[in-house]
């Protein structure tokens, strides 16, 4: 197989503490290598050019059920708004709020992004998530099944029977062929099976009796019970209103206690989810207020917790949640369509259009909040920047959250088009703070300490021989950084070069080659649990409307594999 | 010994009936019975070893008669009118699984092609009411461990989706619906007095062409508003009462069929019935569902929204955008207008279903029709190639009505020779690939940019 060999560049790569060096990196089989190993490389010329491992995304919507309804329901998000066909990609690409499974690859692929973690997959719709895979070309993805609101899960934590949900848990990733245990507004989804909601994390859910505190708690002894690459991801409950942050401090509180067991080098126990929706004061959309700051103040003294930003982007998008109560909440603030998905046994869905807009105060004040979880990091290997694709802002925007982070003068830039400026400087802190974030701090929250929270450092987000050759150049030179904010943004919306497993991706900014992409998932050993396996045949038989024979994922339907394995038979 | 197939998936209607059990002959050449299946499902899995099967491509001859000639001949001559063709119409797909929708998906990209599937005459009026006002819907298996109050209304699945229900709606014991039957409130809206209605508590026959006002009529009691004695022919009272009953249900599913999306009002009936459940969920839970006709009929709406953002009618002759306008860019109307110059029929029959007017255009150009059995599609075309039939001789994906994914598998080896749809469709996109080659030798232009088009 060919050589490369990208020099003279400014690497960053937080796994191993390079901050800007000049460096040469060197390719062979699709890895990375000492460049001492090579014999006769294509060279790549890097000089004056930022070079990252590929981007690694931590929560986002692409694939599935829920993200295709997005899709369907509003052909307005294609009309005028799709670009024509790069004549260097094999397919046309569709949407923009929520691309077409093909956009979003190649776009993924420009920004330098090689893994994406699809955020929720209903276990009883993963065949279809594993199609979309399928048609998403170029990025590797893994999908979480979610587990929050599943009847199995439910009734074990109850019981406190936490080998036993550790057994199904095991069932199903491999029947789902799944990657790790998300939690989505747990018993909140299954309460909205009858129109209700667990707002707060003491509510109890309705008939199964077991309170959304003790769902996150039981599911975290699960996880590490199990030792899975990446811990819980939680979607805490009562997203998105005012004066929520009081519900999130007590979610955040119930990690205290719990330490990671594991053996991928992961060092949380909790990962929480687009924190922006989850941080809000006040107690009416009249006074609501930023309370990032005691979000982060607590985040910064637990390192068994880490965080993703949920940035606001300010853009018109599509909203789609496994929080059917909070989308139904939605539709009612704006009265747009509504579509909802509840999944028998497992969890809901909805999906509302939502348009940030500079002109409206919460949405400028959200803008502030995302922002500032960021800026008031002290930890940023344990802060991540996401939009919560496409709830906040279509991922597309990262290279503009970049920006704002990296630039005050490009915050300063966008609070001039808000119309209730002062209203939302009271409200938050944005306008008092000057930091300004690096390269390798970048490095940090979108390759280093996503890949590390999800328990796969050792093969993305860093440049350390052996790992995959995924590998992104940016035309930007860190010894002369632009001054023009719009610069900045541009580098990172089209990668100079993408290098994905070992193969040329992206050139110029335009996608030039379509390797085989993977799907990643997590096969774990657990003992025979003769329980484990009459309550699963006992539901399927009475309760589910498709066969247990025909709901897990025939081989056939999961597309070049890579599987990490995990014995918990011990 | 004959062999049992079990946990088969039918191939017939949306129910898509997923515990079916076939006993296959000894030499796995006859399937010998069918169990669990209705009387439809049962005749698709016996007609597929029962009689004569087209086993070869046939291709119409000057005098008229068939010949039948190779794959390798048929996938040329597709290929040929795909790339000679202006404005080619590939139509159908209610009957084939999700990968050969996603191949056919590759091939009009390709040829620019108008891309269409048979909700265009049939759910299609749904799709228009989804995009204005969303869908509040849920699994099949959510109505049936939870539901207790179910209406019908246009719909006749006694007749149409015949296991619909005692799989999913009314006779099933859930898990918080352990009285099965006798725990529901069955409520059936229909003109006519179906069989359906028979197993109704409450049957109101709306006068036909007026669902719209007896919608509007619910939605103002709902809300608390006046209504005039009669609506839509039937009585104040009796409103009011279905009215309680649906705002006092626990879990209710609206199951709505042809007789909304394709009666007088058409999408704005769907429009409605999404509103009144949109209205309900302010005091309970409610759901509405399309009962979609074919087995994979839900399919192209789902891989092709993934694949372009649109469900149906895609018009993919710019090649480089998609474009969906329904009434400019479907099927039948590009037919009424003459506008298509090359229609591939796949997986159901246009030669029945097209008014006579569509088919008299579309048959001035050449028409290939690509299914497993003779049809009358596949008597009038110019190219018929058969193909393996999907759940009983071809595995793959399918979506329920619900939109769920249900993986349907292969009981018996299609005849001797026989491909699928998808292979059909991949085999075309080689050729077209390569037809395209062939031009480009002729008349050299730019060369591509270096590792452009991996693997094709």
């Amino acid at each position: 197989m060919s050589e490369l060999l990208i020099k003279n560049g400014f690497v960053f790569d937080p796994l191993q503490g390079i901050k800007g060096d000049r460096m040469d990196i060197g390719i062979k089989d699709g890895k990375i290598v000492e460049t001492s190993a090579l014999e006769n490389p294509k060279t790549i010329d890097a000089a004056g050019m930022t070079v990252m491992a590929g981007g690694v995304d931590i929560h986002s919507h692409v694939v599935g059920p829920k993200v295709n309804v997005g899709r369907l329901f509003r052909p307005e998000d294609k009309l005028f708004k799709s670009p024509h066909k790069s004549p260097t990609c094999s397919r046309m690409e569709m949407g923009s709020s929520v691309p077409s499974t093909f956009k979003t690859g190649y776009d993924y692929a420009r920004m330098g992004y090689v893994f994406v973690n699809e955020a929720a997959m209903p276990p009883l719709h993963s065949p279809h998530v594993h199609e979309e895979i399928r048609d998403t070309p170029i990025i590797d993805n893994a999908a979480m099944p979610v587990f929050g609101n599943n009847w199995f899960t439910l009734e074990y934590l109850k019981n406190n029977e936490i080998e036993n949900n550790a057994a199904y848990t095991a069932w199903l990733l491999q029947a789902t062929r799944g990657f790790g245990i998300k939690v989505v507004n747990p018993g909140g989804s299954e309460a909205w099976g009858w129109g209700l909601n667990c707002v707060h994390i003491h509510d109890p859910v309705p008939y199964f009796d077991i309170t959304p505190a003790r769902i996150i708690t039981g599911l975290i002894e699960t996880n590490e019970h199990l030792g899975l690459p990446h811990s819980m991801h939680l979607h805490c409950n009562n997203l998105g209103n005012p004066g929520n942050y009081t519900d999130t401090l007590e979610s955040l509180r119930l990690a205290e206690g719990y330490t990671p067991k594991n053996n991928f080098g992961r060092e949380q126990v909790m990962h929480v989810t687009h924190l922006q929706f989850h941080a809000y004061g006040g107690d009416s959309w009249g006074n609501v207020e930023s309370r990032s700051k005691d979000i982060m103040d607590y985040v910064n003294a637990h390192d068994n917790i880490t965080v993703d930003m949920g940035q606001v982007t300010l853009d018109e998008t599509t909203t789609m949640t496994a929080d059917g109560p909070f989308e139904h909440h939605l539709r009612a603030l704006n009265n747009l369509k509504w579509a909802n998905v509840d999944v028998e046994l497992e969890t809901a869905a909805g999906v509302v259009p939502y348009i940030y807009s500079p002109k409206v105060k919460v949405c400028t004040i959200q803008w502030a909040v995302g922002l500032e979880l960021a800026l008031f990091s002290k930890d940023l290997m344990r802060t991540f920047i996401t939009t919560d694709h496409p709830n906040a802002g279509p991922f597309t925007r990262y290279p503009q959250v970049i920006t704002w982070l990296m630039s005050r003068a490009a915050r300063d830039e966008t609070m001039k088009t808000f119309k209730w400026l002062d209203r939302t400087i009271e409200s938050t802190s944005i306008d008092s703070i000057d930091r300004e974030l690096d390269l390798y701090e970048i490095a940090q929250m979108t390759r280093a300490g996503p890949a590390k929270a999800l328990g796969i450092s050792d093969m993305y987000g860093g440049l350390a021989p052996g790992m995959d050759a995924d590998i992104a150049v940016y035309p930007l030179n860190p010894e002369d950084m632009p001054s023009d904010p719009a610069a900045i943004e541009k580098a990172f919306s089209r990668c100079a070069w993408l290098v994905k497993d070992g193969i040329v991706t992206v050139r110029d900014g335009e996608v030039v080659s379509e390797p085989a992409k993977r799907t990643i998932w997590v096969d774990v050993k657990v003992p025979e649990n003769a329980q484990v396996q009459r309550d699963i045949y006992e539901h399927f038989l009475r309760h589910y409307s498709v066969k247990l024979d025909n709901y897990s994922l025939f081989e056939e339907h999961l597309h070049n594999p890579r599987v990490i394995e995990v014995n918990a038979a011990q | 010994m004959s062999k049992k197939v079990e946990n088969v998936g039918c191939p017939y209607c949306g129910v898509c009936c997923d515990d079916l059990v076939v006993t296959v002959s000894d030499d796995g050449k006859k399937i010998l019975e069918v169990e669990n299946a209705c009387a439809i499902g049962n005749q698709i899995f016996h007609h597929a070893t029962g009689g004569e099967r087209v086993r070869l491509p046939r291709l119409r001859q000057p005098d008229g008669t068939y010949k039948d000639i190779s794959y390798d001949e048929a996938i040329d001559y597709a290929a040929n009118v795909l790339y000679k063709a202006k404005k080619p119409l590939i139509y159908g797909f209610g009957s084939t699984n999700c990968e050969g929708m996603a191949a056919a998906a590759k091939v009009a990209e390709k040829a620019g092609a108008v891309l269409d599937n048979c909700a265009s005459i049939c759910h299609g009026s749904s799709f228009l009411a989804i995009f204005d006002n969303g869908y509040p819907s849920c699994t099949l298996g959510e109505t049936k461990n939870r539901a207790d109050v179910i209406v019908y209304w246009g719909a006749n699945p006694a007749h149409a989706h015949p296991r619909h229900m005692s799989r999913y709606s009314i006779f099933p014991r859930g898990f918080f619906t352990g009285k099965g039957h006798k725990s529901r409130k069955i409520i059936v809206v229909d003109p006519r007095h179906t069989d359906t209605a028979q197993v109704a508590d409450i049957y109101l026959q709306v006068q036909q062409g007026h669902d719209y006002e007896l919608f509007d009529a619910f939605r103002a009691v709902v809300r608390g508003h006046e209504i005039p004695d009669v609506v839509a022919g039937i009585r104040r009272e009796q409103i009011v009462e279905v009215a309680d009953i649906l705002k006092k249900a626990r879990f209710g599913t609206i199951f709505y069929g042809m007789g909304l999306c394709h009666s007088d009002g058409r999408n704005h009936n769907v429009d409605i019935a999404i509103s009144l459940t949109r209205d309900l969920n302010d005091f309970t839970k409610w759901t509405i569902m399309a009962m979609r006709g074919h087995y994979n009929i839900t399919g192209p709406g789902a891989v092709w929204s993934w694949q372009y953002g649109y469900p149906y009618c895609l018009d993919l002759t710019k090649r480089d955008i998609a474009h969906m306008n329904p009434g400019e860019t479907s099927s039948i109307d590009l037919a009424m207008r003459d506008e298509v110059d090359a229609f591939i029929n796949i997986g159901t029959d246009a030669g029945a279903h097209f008014p006579i007017d569509a088919v008299k255009h579309l048959r001035k150009h050449p028409w290939i029709t690509i299914d497993p059995n003779i049809c009358m599609a596949s008597e009038i075309s110019d190219l018929h190639i058969p193909v393996g039939i999907v759940g009983v001789e071809v595995p793959g994906i399918v979506y329920r009505m619900d939109n769920v994914p249900i993986q349907y598998r292969k009981v018996i080896d299609p005849p001797e020779g026989v491909i699928s749809d998808e292979e059909v469709f991949e085999r075309i996109h080689k050729r077209l690939c390569e037809l395209e080659a062939e031009e480009v030798a002729k008349e050299p232009v730019k060369a591509a940019p270096e590792g452009v088009r991996v693997g094709e």
